[in-house]
């Protein structure tokens, strides 16, 4: 049963990506991105990603699909009848190497000559983080941090608590950088879209 | 579930192979942009069928941080392509060769 949804879903990513690279018209092709970015969300499922199928769902379909949406309605790049492809020979050349690469992944991976690692079983330990958060004290915690830190991987649960117990404390630091980069990318948002004003600008 | 982790990273491959093509097919800026977005996503699912895979979950906190930086970019391109557009009226890159003449 989830063997069938897996290739209902593949089918359905891959095809939408593909009507998204060759629709003509823009907004068509947005809507094909959010059809492959659902059926993405679905794969996560199927990997058993819960929390990652639903921050794509938000963050890929919802808000970013949504940001190009309304600036493709408001550029309206889609009013001179000119082709939406490139000349002949960029065209030959990308179908040609689009092939080439095709051929190259189908043979790397569907052939059955490379390793097919066995899933672990993930059941077993659903409340893991959690019982690590919890029952654990204030030194017990900050004394588990260090094992985590030389490099020893978390172990997979299907719980959000194991995101944010990962988070703030093996990848505290990249937790705040990425914080700073969204700051930096919301003030560069705001410097790039400002009207430029001939007045102001000889001040 | 019987399927294995290569038709995972068989479907990441495609996608990102049908990325690459629509980067260097179209001509509109936005759905290059698109595109790219599209390559984002399947390294997204690459990683996360290796995590679970693995059995740690270091790969789907990547996947996580990868949305977040993902987002900021989106935020700033589509910014910049709106400011070209202010300046040059157009959005496709075969009117954007102002460094080659």
């Amino acid at each position: 049963m989830l063997d069938i949804l897996f290739y209902v879903f593949a089918a359905v990513t891959l095809i939408s990506a593909l009507l998204m690279v060759l629709s003509p018209n823009a907004v068509n092709g947005a809507i094909c991105m959010i059809v492959s970015f659902v059926g993405t969300a679905a794969i996560f499922v199927l990997l058993e990603a819960y929390f990652l199928a639903v921050i794509q769902i938000l963050v890929y379909a919802g808000a970013v699909m949504v940001l190009f949406l309304f600036i493709i309605m408001l550029l309206d790049v889609d009013k001179d009848g000119r082709s939406y492809l490139k000349d002949k020979m960029t065209l030959a050349g990308s179908i040609t190497g689009f092939s080439l690469l095709t051929i190259l992944i189908v043979t790397a991976f569907s052939g059955g000559n490379l390793p097919e690692p066995t899933l672990v079983p993930v059941s077993a330990n659903p409340e893991m983080s959690a019982q690590q958060v919890l029952s654990g004290s204030l030194g017990e915690f900050a004394s588990s941090a260090p094992e985590f830190a030389t490099g020893a991987g978390i172990p997979f649960t299907t719980s959000a608590k194991s995101f944010g117990y990962s988070l703030f404390t093996k990848y505290m630091l990249p937790f705040q950088v990425t914080g700073f980069l969204l700051l930096a990318a919301m003030i560069g948002v705001i410097v790039v879209s400002k009207k430029h004003n001939e007045a102001s600008n000889e001040s | 579930m019987t399927v294995g982790l290569n038709a995972f990273i068989l479907v990441a491959g495609m996608l990102f192979a049908i990325g690459l093509l629509g980067v260097l097919l179209r001509k509109n800026t936005l759905v290059i942009y698109m595109s790219l977005e599209l390559m984002l996503n399947a390294v997204n699912l690459a990683l996360v069928a290796f995590s679970r895979y693995n059995g740690t979950m270091d790969g789907n906190l990547f996947v996580f941080f990868i949305i977040t930086v993902a987002a900021a970019e989106v935020a700033v391109g589509l910014a910049i392509i709106v400011a070209l557009f202010r300046k040059r009226q157009s959005v496709m890159v075969d009117n954007l060769n102002a460094l080659s003449r």
